[in-house]
């Protein structure tokens, strides 16, 4: 009969319209922005720096090593180091960006800078109603508006923050074990000479 | 010239799109298409000339969204050229991965373990569903339709897209291939989301068939128009769904066995005729192949490592040499020439893009049909311009 | 596993050597030379001179053994010049004045002394073919012709008529590096617009200096931005100091 695939057809629609009174498989949309669909916990979008602790400017993991910046495909990111140091989360004394921007209108979120930062300082967040009318200032982020807490990190991330914490902890403890034996071999080592002549005492 | 020796029975100029006069008297109507259309796939021009309505000439033009990658290729190291292939073709940003990843490995010599051989398959196939549906859904978009049968495209290319987000954590732009691996390993909870979403998608597949296939009016406006013979399709270097619909048996994944592919069972669907409806038929049957490869890959994925430990991310400097590595992306064959001359950035990098090389034969099929076939001919092309002016 | 050098060709019967043999047993002068490629792909390659590449590509296309008729992939290099400083012995006639049996007289005498030239080699243009076959399942040839230099000898012959597929690749190369291709039915640019002047992909091409430029420009980008705010006073990259 002429129409009949046209007839099968409509009745596909049929079903899903119906369909998406009843299940929600069949309705796929979501009112947004009341209703929100929940993001995946892996997403990217545009980096942070991340802090310890509650100070951003003296917890402030990155040491500016710039290899986020040589790596990264636009350069986007533009670094100054410091002249000085400052003790780092294992009490090392390591330089600090003065200056650390971001241009997220250039970003384009695939996560280089994440993959080769041996410091576990960058990370990604995923907010992305950054929208904003002042098209150069407005998107160049200073490292006061890229810093985030740790805690935020968990938030956002919680498993890959617990690996992350977990890594560090590691690193520090291990940095911290070995400056223990350091120090008790060299407390050893002061305490050792049980023979050696003591310098005679007296005359003046 | 010189006279040219042939051992073929071909005339000359055979493989040139033939001259048709135009009939009756009047001049012709010279038609701007695009770049600003609704159905050009992007920023893309056709300056068609016509006789009443039927196509006298044809000539495409585009480099609107030239965006210079090969030469800022050159000036970045290969692995920072990586996020810059997912927006080549930007619907199957991880076949361009891989097409890229696989060139870099041949020209090292670096081998990928095995199971970052299967993920690789899986993802290329995912894409592939997602692509074969989304064209047939701007397809029949252009023929009228509205967006229903895209919209139920895209309600499965969705799920797939969760998919791609859980994993490489974007939707598009995926950045997930490495030279000798994948970033990171898949999850078994991954492994399980993706059983559900494919253990659903033959009944899209059926849906999809049940809503289209037998339509009288696809059929009507699809069968018999834009015909592209086989000899032609060779010459021409079309490649992927385009060649098989006009018949000839050329699929990579068969051919360069690249992968793993010569692990699995999966056909390879031919068309008869060459014309609208064998491409879009071709695209169907392909989903339902990827279906069951998806399948047999989710069964047999292997455990252990996903990167070569030795294989490096910063620092990387091949030897001099060349190599030109290919894959059968959806569109048609994606391949990558690059030539190293030992520093960290190549000396060379081309992209063979598929969409380029198939529109070389749009005028031949349009010519002396109606301009409103045109924009279906050129759907059923499947081009994405992010790839033809790269 | 994907092993190096393993392209599933099971139907490669021939090696570049053997295929080379075989075009110039059926073109007559053709001349064709192997350029081995170093890397572990092992795609060597044939450069084919340009006087006789139609036929040589219509032989590889038409011979039911070869029977390449697919090309899959048209590209273009550019290879500069080269300056090249080489240390050449050199034998000269010199006067000079030596001891003889009456005291010092001047005398010519062969003398080889050490030079350190300069010479500019001149560089190519050179268009790089890979060419697959589809009825016989086997591939990939590499195909290359240079061009004589890169400033007034950019002529090559167009291979379009054998193999329709290089069509819009022989306009690519024809607008990005500059290789003219005689027997091309329509040589115009395609991806720059029709009034372009310079050939982009060229390595010595210079970009125009008239856009903007981004706030985290740095190393050539922020001396070029300087230089380009340098010259504007105040309207271009002002956030710069943010």
């Amino acid at each position: 009969m002429l129409g009949e695939g046209i007839l099968k057809g409509m009745a596909e629609t049929a079903k899903n319209f119906a369909g998406s009174f009843v299940s929600a498989e069949r309705l796929t949309t979501v009112e947004y922005p009341e209703q929100r669909i929940p993001t995946a916990e892996n997403a990217r979008v545009f980096p942070i720096l991340l802090y310890d602790g509650g100070d951003w400017e003296a917890g402030l993991r990155c040491v500016a090593c710039q290899i986020c910046e040589k790596e990264c495909p636009p350069k986007c990111i533009y670094i100054e180091k410091s002249k000085d140091k400052k003790p780092d989360y294992v009490g090392k004394a390591q330089f600090y960006p003065t200056r650390f921007d971001i241009d997220i209108s250039v970003c384009m979120s695939c996560q280089i800078c994440v993959e080769v930062c041996p410091f576990e300082a960058i990370k990604m967040d995923t907010q992305f109603e950054l929208a904003t009318d002042d098209r150069f200032g407005g998107l160049l982020l200073d490292r006061h508006e890229l810093a985030k807490s740790n805690e935020y990190y968990h938030s956002i991330h919680p498993t890959e923050a617990t690996e992350v914490d977990a890594r560090l902890a590691e690193e520090k403890a291990k940095v911290e074990a070995k400056a223990k034996a350091a120090a008790e071999a060299a407390a050893a080592k002061a305490a050792a000479p049980p023979t050696a002549p003591k310098p005679a005492e007296g005359g003046d | 010239m010189s006279a040219v020796e042939t051992k073929s029975e071909r005339e000359e100029g055979w493989n040139r799109p033939p001259v048709i006069e135009p009939g009756g008297e009047g001049e012709l109507l010279e038609v701007a298409m695009g770049p600003h259309h609704p159905s050009t796939h992007g920023v893309f021009r056709m300056d068609v000339a016509l006789d009443g309505e039927r196509v006298i000439r044809l000539k495409p033009v585009f480099g609107y969204l030239h965006r210079n990658h090969e030469k800022i290729a050159e000036g970045a190291a290969y692995l920072a050229s990586m996020p810059y292939t997912d927006r080549l073709d930007y619907f199957c940003s991880l076949t361009n991965n891989w097409a890229y990843a696989l060139a870099v490995e041949k020209l090292v010599g670096q081998e990928v373990p095995e199971r970052a051989e299967y993920i690789r398959v899986i993802l290329a196939e995912l894409t592939r569903i997602q692509n074969h549906a989304s064209t047939i859904g701007f397809l029949l978009q252009e023929m009228g339709a509205s967006g229903t049968p895209l919209m139920y495209a895209f309600r499965e290319r969705e799920k797939i897209l969760d998919l791609f987000e859980s994993l490489t954590g974007s939707r598009m732009m995926c950045n997930y291939m490495r030279f000798g691996g994948c970033r990171v390993d898949v999850s078994v909870s991954w492994l399980d989301a993706t059983r559900k979403v494919v253990s659903g998608l033959p009944a899209f597949a059926d849906e999809f068939e049940a809503l289209l296939s037998s339509n009288e009016i696809l059929m009507a406006r699809c069968q018999g128009i834009g015909v592209l013979k086989p000899e032609l399709a060779v010459n021409a270097s079309v490649s992927g769904p385009m060649l098989r619909g006009s018949g000839v048996n050329y699929d990579i994944r068969k051919v360069d066995r690249y992968g793993v592919y010569d692990r699995f069972k999966f056909r390879v669907p031919l068309g008869d005729h060459g014309d609208i409806y064998d491409r879009y038929m071709v695209r169907v049957l392909e989903m339902r192949e990827s279906i069951r490869i998806l399948e047999q890959a989710l069964k047999d994925i292997p455990p252990g490592p996903i990167m070569d430990p030795k294989s490096k991310i910063r620092g990387f400097r091949p030897k001099p040499g060349e190599a030109y590595g290919r894959i059968e992306a959806p569109k048609g064959e994606l391949g990558f020439y690059l030539i190293s001359d030992g520093g960290p950035n190549p000396y060379r990098y081309r992209v063979r893009p598929p969409s380029l090389i198939n529109l070389t034969v749009l005028e031949d099929m349009c010519l002396g049909h109606n301009v409103a076939d045109v924009v279906l001919i050129f759907g059923s092309v499947d081009i994405v311009l992010g790839e033809v002016d790269r | 596993m994907l092993a190096a050098g393993s392209l599933g060709l099971e139907a490669e019967l021939k090696t570049v050597e053997e295929i080379k043999a075989a075009i110039e047993a059926a073109v007559s002068g053709a001349q064709v030379e192997v350029l081995r490629n170093p890397s572990p792909s092992a795609q060597h390659s044939l450069r084919v001179a340009h006087e006789s590449a139609l036929e040589v590509a219509a032989f590889l296309r038409d011979d039911p053994e070869l029977a390449f008729d697919y090309l899959s992939n048209l590209t273009g290099v550019d290879w500069p010049d080269k300056e090249i400083t080489e240390k050449v012995k050199v034998t000269r006639q010199v006067l000079k004045t030596v001891d003889g049996p009456e005291g010092k007289v001047e005398q010519t005498v062969e003398e080889t002394v050490d030079e350190t030239r300069k010479r500019t080699e001149p560089g190519c243009l050179e268009a790089v073919y890979h060419l697959y076959s589809v009825a016989k399942k086997h591939g990939p040839l590499v195909i290359r012709m240079r061009t004589a230099n890169r400033t007034d000898q950019v002529e090559l012959p167009s291979l379009t008529p054998i193999w329709r597929g290089a069509e819009f690749q022989e306009r690519e190369i024809f607008d990005l590096y500059g290789i003219v291709f005689k027997g091309h039915p329509d040589l115009r640019r395609i991806l720059m617009w029709d009034g372009f002047k310079d050939y982009p992909m060229r390595k010595d091409y210079v970009e125009p200096d008239d856009y903007e430029y981004e706030p985290t420009a740095h190393d050539h980008v922020l001396a070029r931005a300087q230089e380009h705010k340098s010259r504007e006073p105040g309207s271009k990259g002002a956030a710069e100091s943010a």
